[in-house]
């Protein structure tokens, strides 16, 4: 609870990259804050992004993750829409 | 074999890749850009990668098809960049001891690849373009009764 911040990378795809006018980014959040957290972070810093009206899938570390994932000190983040490959 | 790429897919190289001393069967999965989707005229279609990811839940998924089939080779690749209709975005092929285990691998890795590999399609029309998204699901937890 020191005030120590982790930094990670965040990444968005497809539309969401779109919406957000931004493909890649480094954001610093306090210790202990999660993925969700992260996302509703990013939801403030680029409104755009709340036309995406459901909650995008999230990775980190190129593995699928929940909101509740704690985020750790260079972690690579991606929020991303369902996929559609094929 | 499990990549994303840009060049055009080359079905035949793959099936090269897949054979061997024990392979008594090959089986394939193309997937091809079509003309009309929804009722709507694609003139193209793009298609977008998270290549890293990508490319780790394609082997992820090779992992699980030799846990259920038993010893198989696998070639799975998907292009990205723009296509036009007609070209092929994806392509699976397996081989294995025996027709069924083949068979069965290739359909379960389309499905598998439609729902979890972190692909995106946007389709262009005469009068625009629009990102395909299906209904929000979590990967892993739905892909089993779903359709494709």
């Amino acid at each position: 609870m020191g005030g120590e911040a982790v930094i990670v990378k965040v990444l968005l795809f497809a539309r969401l990259r779109e919406l957000a006018g931004n493909d890649a980014m480094k954001l610093e959040m306090s210790q202990g804050a999660t993925l969700g957290e992260l996302w509703n972070q990013l939801q403030e810093g680029f409104p755009s992004l709340r036309a995406f009206n459901h909650p995008p899938l999230m990775a980190v570390n190129q593995e699928y993750a929940s909101p509740e994932r704690v985020l750790a000190e260079e972690d690579e983040v991606a929020f991303f829409p369902p996929v559609s490959g094929g | 074999m499990f990549r994303i790429v840009q060049e055009p897919l080359a079905l035949e190289e793959l099936v090269g890749h897949v054979s061997g001393a024990e392979v008594g069967g090959v089986a394939s999965f193309l997937g091809i850009v079509r003309v009309e989707n929804a009722g709507k005229r694609v003139v193209a279609v793009e298609y977008h990668a998270y290549p890293a990811m990508a490319e780790k839940v394609l082997r992820d998924i090779g992992e699980d098809l030799e846990r259920s089939f038993g010893p198989l080779r696998i070639a799975m690749m998907h292009r990205i960049g723009r296509l036009s209709v007609g070209e092929a975005s994806v392509v699976i092929v397996v081989g294995a001891p025996h027709r069924r285990e083949a068979l069965e691998a290739v359909s379960h890795a389309i499905e598998r690849l439609k729902h979890e590999v972190p692909i995106w399609k946007k389709e262009f029309y005469e009068d625009g373009s629009e990102w395909l998204e299906p209904a929000p699901s979590i990967p892993g937890e739905g892909s089993k009764n779903k359709g494709g």
